[in-house]
């Protein structure tokens, strides 16, 4: 073998172990069935929509209208009660529901552009949420083509306003129980997403510096070899761990708050001013919603520490630290892109169980979950999120107790002559 | 009351037996030694000793109390000096000496620590340095002097001056005896047969995990016929 060749192969069989490999397995996979959930949106997008449609007018305008509709779209609701409609259409996975007004040909035929009415069926905040408004939309624009061009064969009118422009458009949103008149869903998903950023963004940074510390903390601890001392002081193993925990807390507070500061700056100068009042619509937090989301926040830090915790037993040394990080991160970011692609109310079953199973997952959908009413989620995530810390770090402070922290996995044991040979994460023969 | 009781100690790391039923007493005041081959159960008995490791069965008791059911009791009352202990790199040695006291006394008590440990340690003006910046031999005389400024009832040292100059170790070696003098009870480790047959009242050989001989110095050479305890070492061993 070749120096060259020999160099390669340490330096490969060093670098590619399975704390580095196992993260990134991770990343793959949850982007490979991040990738599954927006395809299957985006191939319902080649599917006929489907709407209903009310003719209050029942003239020959709104008929060609309607006919054209029929066959650009699949028409679940034809009668005459809006109320009936919504829920109709509602009840069949619909998008929208579409009232063509009384005066629709009259307006024509008097130099007006008709009135249509579009109450638009949205079911989440996300951005995935208003994938399926772009069907319909392009159903209304064909129907708005040709409506221009049946009222120029026919003679309509002459006026090129009318032709160029036949349809005035008035949008109103059905929200999770909430009909909010003149507002498109678009509208409602940016400023929705707007207000639930900040949480997530504040999960992902305090878990990140704090997680980092603790971790590196133990790292170096073994590194430094001063572990062994402190375990034999006259000090509890709960101590130790909620020492380090508590300190590692505040520092990555302190940081993740220096970061904030900067991060807050730069979100203000993206975010556009919210075009409607969400509070009109009983869309706001109160005080005891803010107390309920710093609960959720402080629990998942607590969880997202005593995880590190006990990733930072198995470490060996501070730059084993640094690679033992990344699962806490990749953690933090399932939820995060998936909350922002999606509301967690509109995810498949699967799905809401493995975010549920992520306690980061309950702070960063906390804020929106209130903003909906939802509040039974919000306190059943706090709930799990208190049993989780609770949990890690029962199992943190017993894996302090255990031979693991001090002599880390052994993995075989071989005599060797005059003694022993234990390989374990040190690497160093056991005496 | 013996300063150290173990009986029919074993330890196991996963399926490999690293003590085999040991037992051994050391008495208050005394210095007692463990030397060994390489991999022999030397540093594992310390550990467990130290309540760093867990006890796989037997019984060990440091002045009377057991060491699994009143662990915290026994951490009161030793103090460990591991062979390879570093101290925190990003504190001053007087700050380490400070931080360390801290888990043991309170005001006058605390205060009289440090300054033992300042006379253990020194370091001279070197102590207000940061604790990155010590030779090898100024840390180890820094962590002596954090295991002994405590008065430990029982002080575990492993390796006392592995890989320390003569000077250094010497030194070290002084600072130890004189504890001892003082009531101390030394448990040590060590490779160095020389230093064991200075410091040690008793030693005991251990050999793969069981204890192959005992005594004083001088029972042990006259035992092997042998006119030093290297010699001693090497007859036990290869035995």
């Amino acid at each position: 073998m070749s120096s060259l060749s020999n160099i390669i192969k340490k330096e490969v069989k060093e670098l590619l172990t399975p704390g580095t490999l196992v993260p990134i397995i991770i990343m793959a996979l949850i982007f490979g069935s991040l990738g599954g959930a927006i395809g299957g949106a985006t191939s319902k997008l080649s599917e006929k929509p489907v709407v209903g449609v009310i003719d209050q007018d029942h003239s020959v305008l709104s008929q060609f209208v309607y006919s054209q509709l029929d066959k650009n779209s699949k028409i679940v609701y034809n009668q005459s009660d809006v109320q009936a409609g919504i829920k109709e259409v509602s009840a069949k996975n619909g998008v929208a529901l579409i009232v063509l007004q009384s005066d629709f040909q009259s307006n024509i035929t008097n130099n007006h552009s008709a009135s249509i009415t579009v109450v638009w069926i949205m079911r989440g905040a996300g951005m995935a949420d208003t994938f399926s408004m772009a069907p319909v939309q392009a159903v209304l624009a064909v129907m708005t083509t040709n409506l221009s061009r049946y009222i120029i064969d026919h003679h309509v009118t002459e006026n090129s306003s009318v032709i160029l422009q036949p349809l005035k458009r008035h949008e109103d949103t059905e929200f999770k129980g909430r009909m909010m008149v003149g507002i498109s869903p678009d509208i409602i998903s940016s400023v929705v997403s707007q207000q639930g950023l900040v949480v997530p963004l504040i999960v992902l940074m305090v878990i990140i510096m704090a997680g980092s510390m603790v971790i590196s903390s133990m790292g170096m601890e073994k590194e430094n070899k001063t572990l062994e001392t402190l375990l034999t002081l006259p000090v509890s193993r709960t101590a130790i761990v909620l020492g380090k925990l508590v300190g590692a807390a505040i520092v990555g507070l302190v940081v993740a708050g220096i970061y904030m500061v900067g991060m807050g700056y730069y979100m203000s100068s993206l975010m556009i001013s919210a075009p409607i009042d969400l509070a009109r619509y009983g869309m706001t937090l109160g005080a005891f919603d803010y107390v309920l989301v710093g609960v959720s926040l402080f629990l998942a830090l607590v969880s997202a520490l005593a995880l590190c915790m006990i990733l930072g037993i198995f470490t060996k040394n501070y730059k084993a630290a640094q690679t033992m990080t990344l699962p806490i991160t990749l953690l933090a970011l399932i939820p995060m892109f998936v909350t922002m692609f999606t509301d967690f109310d509109t995810l498949p079953t699967s799905m809401q169980i493995g975010l549920f199973a992520i306690p980061f997952t309950h702070p960063m959908i906390a804020m929106r979950e209130l903003m909906f009413g939802n509040s039974a989620l919000v306190l059943a995530g706090i709930a799990y999120n208190a049993i989780f810390a609770v949990v890690a770090m029962f199992i943190a402070v017993s894996l302090f107790r255990k031979d693991i922290l001090l002599t880390g996995r052994v993995k075989s044991a071989q005599r060797s002559r005059g003694g022993m040979l234990v390989q374990s994460m040190f690497g160093k023969r056991r005496r | 009351m013996a300063a150290i009781e173990v009986n029919r100690l074993t330890k196991k790391y996963g399926q490999f037996l690293a003590l085999k039923e040991i037992s051994f007493s050391v008495k208050e005041g005394e210095v007692y030694g463990l030397i060994g081959p390489n991999g022999a159960g030397k540093t594992t008995t310390l550990r467990v000793l130290s309540t760093l490791l867990e006890v796989t069965s037997g019984e060990v008791k440091i002045f009377g109390h057991d060491l699994v059911k009143e662990a915290n009791e026994v951490r009161k009352m030793i103090s460990y000096l591991p062979e390879d202990a570093g101290a925190y790199k990003n504190m001053t040695g007087r700050e380490y000496l400070n931080f360390i006291s801290a888990f043991f006394g309170e005001s006058q008590g605390r205060k009289d620590m440090l300054e033992r440990g300042l006379k253990f340690a020194h370091l001279d003006e070197r102590i207000d340095d940061k604790v990155d910046t010590y030779s090898k031999g100024m840390t180890r005389r820094l962590l002596v002097a954090r295991a002994l400024m405590i008065r430990p009832r029982l002080a575990i040292l492993d390796e006392l001056t592995s890989g320390l100059d003569v000077l250094n170790a010497q030194e070290i070696r002084r600072t130890v005896k004189t504890s001892a003098q003082q009531g101390m009870t030394i448990l040590l480790s060590s490779h160095n047969m020389l230093e064991v047959e200075l410091m040690c009242d008793r030693i005991a050989l251990i050999n793969d995990g069981m204890i192959v001989a005992s005594g004083t110095p001088r029972e042990l050479k006259e035992q092997y016929d042998a006119p030093n305890i290297e010699e001693v070492f090497v007859k036990v061993v290869t035995k």
